[in-house]
């Protein structure tokens, strides 16, 4: 039975175990509802919750685990001059005789016992059936094959028996237990308040595959590289991650990380002082009806696709900026040389910190208007103008929670990924002229896990390793930032 | 007495004026440079919006164009079917030199010496290299059209269209373009007798991608972005309800729910491509899910939306008063009944809004999707969330990675489609958020 029918099969027997518990809870009060402890849909629900839970558990468990038994059972019935090989071609014997057995299920029993043990003529059957083979199988191939079935075959079928004798045997114990006193509705909330629970747990369930999976396989990576070469390391060149490619890359952090920081620095450059004085004047001087208009306007800027940005910069910022430079180069110098790249550091920086105006503007918003109304009144009282009452007094008391909501910004410019593939160049050097294209963290990890992947090179896994690096200076960026922000709120609250 | 107060007064008289300087005049400017300063910022920002909307329009509005050429083509049995042995032998119909048949009839329609060799090379290079599979599928689909002439309307090249849509100078010497004198003349000579004109480019919502821009188009990328929305939605809405519920009325203060506050929190601020990191071991090299397939593409958006709906449910289940949770405590109903039949009801509307946005968003998100293989050239539409496909964003990626410059026109074109789909969500959040939120 296919998993789909299984299951189709579990809602069926859930709405049969529904409506037969309700019907008999109704009947045992006598038709007076009054006379049950929970409302009757309650009493169907735990019905249906027994005869569906236990067999979806079993059956979940089942399809997880039974593929890697079958494969050990299929392996373990390999010929041992076989299982004397490496791990590796004994791999690759396996996943011959699982295209074989996945070619035999789709013969017909009289085929299958016309090809017999000719390996030929099996090749040359499953050829024509849509199924090639990358060689001639060898005997025992055919004897694993036609074990990994019939074990799949049995497993499949013993599950199915389970799984809905579970769904009977659990509606059954269900039905027998409703008495007009029993408490249904307690039972069928604590099985909710799980899934609330278990739904709730995702949150840490993500962190923790982030940083496992992360983690795995960067030291996958820190076998084959040290991580002192890796972190301090001057120098990235990781080689073309070819088969059979002998050179050893070079994995230097460094380039990256300052290309990443440097982009990011300019990105705050712009954003910083825009975004600031936008808040200061949305804040304290504008309208409402400017308010009203401007903010949601500038907010638009947040929603925009960063992929919009990076085609952006690469379209018109960066061409206007490489125009303009010559222009400026020709009245300068007279020699209409461009000095500034298409692809630069100032091209990603000023795109990118475009984007992160919204963010310190309506951050810095929110801080500098919950700024106690009294302060501002005490300060103008004395005479102070309004600018004056923002610089001493209002900024200052504010200045906590907009350092945090800065450093937030500037993670989001480190983790920044679209603008800077687009805009900022994949050289990865290390130099100080903004005009020159550098290269960032994240568009090595796109650079290095786009096209064919192998899980065993250097030159892939070092993505990860990469991946957790900037995993922890965002992380650490933020749990910082929210501190400052949380103990900076308490002040006033 | 007189000589001790006079000095006095006399310094009061001279200070005074001193005295009430105060730098108001000063202090005034700085004031208004200060204001000025704010609104120079705002507008600056402003602007920046602007342009850059402006830009993308200006280059992609006419990419929902595309200059299409009407031909008379004679469907001769000489070109296609010489031997005569369709009824036996069907594969002749896919094999044949359905090029010629549209070389012909272009030198035909151009009155071109048919024995000028470079001459006929120019013509039908201005038609799409596309066009033979068309009258193939064509003749395929009804092999009865042989032997007769009809009007096809085929496509026409991408510099052809470029150069009708007026984006290649003509002013640039000949031999620094893609379309030469000589094209242009045909290209208007057609143009005035009504074979070559602009028609609305369906294939742009219909195509898969292609590597002759003029064919391209948006089809799979809308239907993998389909698929990645539904999954989103599928999935993130339960969940991020469910855990929300949990955690603003159900939990304990302990440890482990200030754990999962304080993750939820750094969860929505973890770069994007983190999560395809996630998504690419976990869910493909451990669970060995497939390759560029929108399910993984799914799951792993799904993970990265997950904290925005929570803090957004969250603050909508907060914003129902704890008066409607007494009364419906007060009635006899459980926390459970109280929660599901009062507060979740009226919770709705901002947690739907908070939905529209972080579907939104996950909409526009493309660089997890790079990272699982998203990125693959897909020309077939997918028919389950399992085979390979694309998305809108991941589109408009690899179009701005092409040289050519009709793919700057396709690119901007995906971007406003794309934008579009946006505006709508986010417009249909503002509207349910003023349509349906209560203020107590």
């Amino acid at each position: 039975m296919s998993t789909s029918i299984i299951l189709l099969c579990l809602v069926v027997f859930g709405a049969v175990a529904y409506v037969a518990a309700r019907s008999r809870a109704t009947a045992l009060a006598g038709g007076k509802s009054s006379a049950l402890h929970s409302r009757p849909g309650y009493y169907g629900a735990y019905a249906a919750i027994w005869a569906v839970l236990p067999a979806l558990i079993v059956l979940c468990v089942w399809l997880a685990a039974s593929p890697d038994i079958i494969e050990s059972t299929v392996r373990n019935a390999f010929p041992d001059d076989v299982k004397a090989k490496s791990a590796a071609e004994q791999d690759l014997s396996y996943s011959m005789v699982a295209t074989i057995g996945r070619g035999f299920n789709l013969l017909t029993s009289d085929e299958l016992t016309a090809v017999g043990a000719d390996t030929k003529a099996v090749q040359a059957k499953l050829n024509e059936k849509g199924v090639p083979l990358a060689g001639e199988p060898q005997p025992y191939m055919l004897d694993a094959a036609k074990l990994l079935n019939a074990e799949s075959a049995g497993s499949r079928l013993v599950m199915s028996a389970i799984v809905l004798v579970l769904a009977v045997a659990g509606a059954l114990y269900a039905l027998r237990g409703i008495t007009p006193r029993f408490r249904a509705r307690n039972r069928v909330e604590r099985v909710m308040l799980w899934g609330l629970l278990l739904a709730s747990s995702i949150a840490i369930l993500t962190t923790i595959g982030i940083v496992l999976s992360m983690l795995s396989e960067a030291l996958r990576f820190f076998a084959s590289v040290p991580p002192l070469e890796f972190f301090f390391g001057t120098v990235w060149d990781p080689r073309f991650a070819g088969a059979g490619s002998s050179s050893e890359g070079q994995f230097g952090l460094i380039p990256l990380l300052l290309g990443t920081l440097y982009i990011g620095f300019v990105a705050m450059l712009v954003a910083v002082p825009v975004g600031l004085f936008a808040a200061i004047y949305m804040a304290e001087y504008a309208s409402p009806k400017l308010r009203s208009l401007a903010k949601p306007l500038l907010e638009v800027l947040a929603g925009i696709p960063t992929i919009v940005y990076g085609f952006f910069a690469l379209v018109t910022v960066g061409p206007f900026l490489r125009d303009l430079s010559s222009q400026v180069s020709g009245l300068l110098a007279g020699n209409y040389t461009n000095f500034i790249q298409a692809q630069s550091v100032l091209t990603a920086g000023i795109v990118m910190g475009i984007m992160l105006i919204p963010y310190v503007s309506s951050l810095s918003d929110d801080i500098i208007t919950a700024v106690p109304r009294a302060l501002r009144d005490g300060s103008l009282g004395l005479g102070a103008t309004r600018s004056e009452t923002i610089k001493k007094v209002v900024l200052p008391a504010a200045l906590p929670g907009i350092v945090g909501a800065l450093l937030m910004t500037a993670s989001r410019a480190i983790g920044e990924t679209m603008i800077v593939v687009l805009a900022a160049g994949v050289a990865a050097r290390m130099q100080i002229n903004p005009f020159e294209p550098m290269t960032t963290v994240t568009v090595k990890i796109v650079n290095q896990l786009t096209g064919d992947l192998e899980f065993t090179s250097p030159q892939t896994l070092v993505a990860f390793a990469l991946g957790i690096t900037l995993f922890l200076i965002t992380l650490c960026l933020n749990i910082y930032a929210l501190y400052i922000v949380r103990k900076y709120r308490e002040q006033y609250e | 007495m007189t000589n001790i107060v006079s000095p006095v007064a006399g310094a009061v008289v001279s200070k005074a004026p001193e005295r009430r300087d105060i730098g108001i005049k000063r202090r005034y400017a700085a004031e208004r440079r200060f204001q000025a300063y704010g609104m120079a910022a705002i507008a600056f920002g402003l602007i920046f919006l602007v342009i850059l909307l402006s830009t993308v329009i200006r280059q992609g509005y006419t990419a929902f164009q595309q200059t299409a050429i009407s031909l008379p083509i004679e469907f001769t049995e000489k070109t296609i079917d010489p031997s005569n042995k369709r009824a036996t032998d069907p594969s002749v119909l896919v094999a044949a030199n359905y090029g010629a048949l549209l070389r012909d009839a272009v030198v035909k329609e151009l009155n071109i010496n048919a024995s000028s060799r470079p001459d006929v090379r120019d013509a039908s290079a201005m038609l799409s290299k596309g066009a033979p599979i068309q009258l193939r599928d064509m003749v395929v689909a009804d092999p009865s059209i042989i032997g007769k002439t009809i009007n096809v309307t085929v496509l026409a090249d991408a510099n052809v269209d470029s150069a009708n849509k007026g984006q290649i100078d003509l002013s640039v010497d000949e031999k620094n373009r893609k379309i030469n004198d000589k094209q242009v003349g045909w290209m208007n000579e057609l143009k005035s007798s009504g074979a070559l004109f602009k028609q609305f480019n369906t294939g742009l919502f219909v195509n898969g991608n292609s590597s002759r821009p003029e064919a391209a188009g948006l089809g799979v990328a809308l239907i993998g972005s389909l698929y990645l929305m539904l999954i989103v939605l599928v999935l993130s809405l339960p969940i991020g309800v469910a855990a929300s519920i949990y955690l603003e009325e159900f939990a304990p203060k302990n440890r482990l729910t200030d754990l999962i506050e304080v993750n939820i929190n750094n969860l929505a601020a973890v770069p994007s491509i983190v999560y395809g990191l996630l998504g690419l071991s976990v869910f493909i090299n451990f669970m060995g899910m497939p390759r560029s397939a929108s399910l993984v593409g799914g799951l792993v958006l799904t993970l990265m939306t997950l904290p925005t709906i929570i803090i957004a449910t969250r603050a909508a289940l907060r914003a129902v008063p704890p008066s409607i949770r007494s009364a419906a405590l007060g009635l006899g109903a459980s926390k459970m009944q109280m929660v599901f039949h009062h507060v979740l009801p009226l919770a709705m509307p901002g947690i739907l809004t908070g939905t529209i946005i972080g579907l939104a968003h996950a909409l526009g998100e493309t660089a997890p999707l790079l990272l699982i293989g998203m990125v693959a050239f897909v020309a077939n539409a997918p028919t389950t969330p399992l085979e390979p496909s694309t998305a809108l964003p991941v589109q408009v990626y690899m179009w701005a990675n092409e040289a050519e410059r009709a793919f700057v026109e396709r690119t901007s074109g995906a971007i406003i489609v794309l934008l579009l789909f946006l505006i709508v969500m986010n417009l249909g959040a503002i509207l349910l958020r003023r349509r349906f939120e209560r203020r107590w």
